[in-house]
């Protein structure tokens, strides 16, 4: 009998028929909604992201709520890291939950699929981990927390100027269009800077012998070395570099990619100095984040990353944007967003005319040494 | 630099040329164009770094036991796929799929069961300090891959030419039927080429995850392309031509990456293969119509 009500629970959501009374309907709730990779191979990100937003919704709440205590009411749907998945889920938060905003997805591509639809439902929706150019080009509902590379990479480059470095040579994969989308951020930012580009190799993102390119960039004498690629082949071309005889005279820079604990522990002590662009860390010494991670570490029993904070940051906008808003109408929480600021986990959160975040003051520089990355001095 | 750069092509082409051995005697005698080799790689690398991670971590015992695990193993799938064909006379490309099959099924199987992820053997198994020969850099897990190709190649040469089990053999390449009938155990036979083979493998796969320090489930698909090159180049099931077209191999793509482009590494070398095969249907190295082994 239990069983038999079970399947039928089952076949009803599978249906999107809902038999239940939703809780999120009550009047004395705001519905809210989220669409994270909680299922597959990318889900310790998703995972990540819905523990930062539980934890700043159940803080927001236990205040008192938003509109003069109403409390926020999360739903959270799994993509599985499927487009198709993640547009379905927007159409029922929006048609059925009736949230007032969504917090995600966690993928770029998630987030091209849905935008476009969330858009026209006239939905505020925030990519709290989404990097790619362009995506919040998508409409005036589409706004992201994530800083892109493009505002994290100066930060080392001009961290590595001011140990003196004129020269840089960049190294990439040329198959992987994260690598390549990072290489041209890089390319870009090192012109900016007034970095002046010696040399440009290329590999592949399976590659594992970089000797060739190295040889010939040793020979042209850096003073830094940009590599632009997944955590793998970073840690393969640091370990060559090493052999070769590149010393603690060449300042290495990593994008993104590189910037993952994997780093040290395939590269070990040839990742030694190191740097990256990091929008966040967890020995940051302000207040909001010392008070952040203990309280993710009550909660969850393990310290965050850097995805639980920009989703921790973003529902503590959210909430202020719906508290500005004065009701729970999407339109006038989209008006809100624009103009909220707040001094979070992350540093000072607003948005700018292009709904992207304003400042990248909060970017920090890492460095690796022994292994893991400290704040660089 | 060039010097520097000679000796990278030297240092690479010995890594293609190691994993080949054992796929051209593989080739050249069962006359099987046997995918699952590239996993007999793999199961080498992983048998050292479990064996050096719980066991010793130690080179030299590292080595035999990564050589014998990669041996059985391939003497067991051998079995296990192949012989129930050859009985049966099966054409060729029966074989071929059946050995496609099994290899995505294994690959997916060590991924599954080690997660893809890239691991390395301990640090500090080797000494990670390069030697410096007058501004050339050489270190020594490198010195360890160049070396083992050397002395496999003549131990394989030996074996197939100096002793009576080579005799055996050969015999059992040049033709199968006949050679059973001279009293030559042919399904003995075959099982012995493929742990030799397979020992060959897992001997490269252990040495070349130290020397790239990186040892992943998909580590031997990723060479089997270049295997490939290797063994047509060098001519089917022979030994030297193997070791010959390994190292042009690594030195053209080399001196590509460094002197012309290094996204032209794989067109130009890809290209030199055509080339090769147009002039010389049989590889650098094989006559026409004649069978080494």
């Amino acid at each position: 009998m239990k069983r038999r009500s079970f399947t039928l629970m089952a076949a009803a959501s599978v249906l999107g028929v809902g038999v239940l009374p939703r809780i999120s309907l009550a009047a004395d709730t705001i519905p809210v909604g989220s669409i994270e990779v909680l299922t597959g191979p990318v889900s310790p990100y998703g995972i990540a992201i819905r523990d930062g937003e539980t934890l700043a919704l159940e803080e927001i709440n236990a205040a008192g709520g938003v509109l003069g205590g109403k409390k926020i009411a999360l739903t959270v749907e799994d993509s599985a890291a499927n487009k198709d998945q993640a547009i379905n889920a927007a159409r029922k938060l929006i048609g059925r939950d009736k949230v007032v905003a969504i917090i995600g997805p966690t993928l770029s591509a998630e987030y091209f699929a849905l935008a476009p639809m969330t858009n026209q439902r006239k939905v505020p929706v925030i990519g709290t981990s989404i990097t790619s150019i362009g995506a919040t080009d998508i409409g005036p509902f589409c706004f992201r927390t994530s800083l892109p590379e493009a505002d994290v990479i100066p930060a080392a480059l001009r961290k590595a100027m001011a140990r003196g470095a004129k020269t840089i040579a960049l190294l990439y994969a040329n198959d992987d269009l994260f690598s390549k989308s990072s290489y041209d951020q890089m390319k870009v930012a090192a012109e900016t800077a007034g970095l002046k580009i010696i040399d440009i190799e290329t590999f592949a993102t399976k590659d594992t012998d970089f000797s060739a390119q190295l040889t010939k960039v040793k020979g042209l004498k850096p003073d830094a070395i940009g590599i632009a690629a997944l955590v793998e082949p970073t840690a393969g071309v640091l370990l060559q570099a090493r052999q070769l005889g590149f010393g603690a005279e060449t300042q290495f820079l990593g994008g993104n990619g590189a910037n993952s604990p994997r780093l040290g522990e395939i590269a070990g002590a040839a990742a030694d100095g190191i740097m990256v662009g990091s929008p966040w860390f967890i020995a940051k010494d302000t207040p909001q984040n010392k008070a952040f991670i203990a309280a993710f570490n009550r909660k969850y029993g393990k310290n965050p990353d850097q995805f639980a904070a920009q989703a921790y940051d973003t529902m503590h906008l959210l909430a202020r944007a719906i508290d500005k808003a004065g009701a729970a109408d999407p339109l006038k929480i989209r008006d809100a967003l624009m103009q909220v600021k707040q001094d979070g986990v992350m540093g000072p959160l607003s948005f700018n005319a292009k709904r992207d975040p304003a400042s990248a003051e909060g970017v920090l520089v890492l460095e690796m040494h022994a292994g893991k990355f400290s704040i660089a001095p | 630099m060039l010097a520097q750069q000679l000796v990278n092509g030297v240092l690479l082409g010995a890594t293609y040329a190691l994993f080949a051995l054992g796929f051209t005697l593989m080739f050249g005698v069962l006359k099987v164009i046997n995918l699952t080799y590239g996993f007999y790689f793999t199961a080498g690398a992983f048998a050292a770094l479990f064996f050096t991670r719980y066991v010793v971590a130690s080179v030299w015992l590292a080595l035999p036991v990564a050589a014998i695990a990669a041996g059985i193993i391939a003497m067991a799938c051998d079995g296990l796929l192949l012989t129930r064909l050859r009985r049966r006379g099966a054409p060729e490309l029966s074989s071929l799929m059946v050995t496609v099959g099994a290899v995505l099924a294994l690959n997916s199987a060590a991924a599954a069961l080690f997660s893809p992820d890239i691991r390395r053997l301990p640090v500090g198994l080797v000494s990670v300090e390069s030697f410096n020969f007058w501004g050339v850099r050489v270190t020594t897990a490198q010195f360890l891959v160049l070396g083992a190709s050397i002395v496999l190649v003549g131990a394989l040469i030996w074996l197939l030419r100096g002793t009576r089990v080579g005799v055996a053999i050969r015999a059992v390449a040049e033709n199968p039927e006949a050679a059973g009938l001279m009293g030559i155990n042919t399904g003995r036979t075959a099982a012995l080429v493929s742990f030799v083979s397979g020992a060959l493998a897992g001997a490269g796969g252990m040495l070349i995850g130290l020397n790239f320090n990186a040892i992943h489930p998909y580590m031997g698909e990723e060479m089997m392309l270049r295997g490939f090159v290797v063994v047509i180049v060098g001519g089917l099931g022979d030994i030297r031509g193997a070791l010959i077209a390994g190292l042009m191999l690594g030195v053209v793509e080399v001196l590509t990456a460094g002197y012309i482009d290094s996204g032209m590494k794989e067109a130009v070398s890809f290209a030199i293969l055509v080339l090769v095969l147009w002039t010389r249907p049989s590889g650098l190295f094989g006559a026409p119509k004649l069978r080494r082994a």
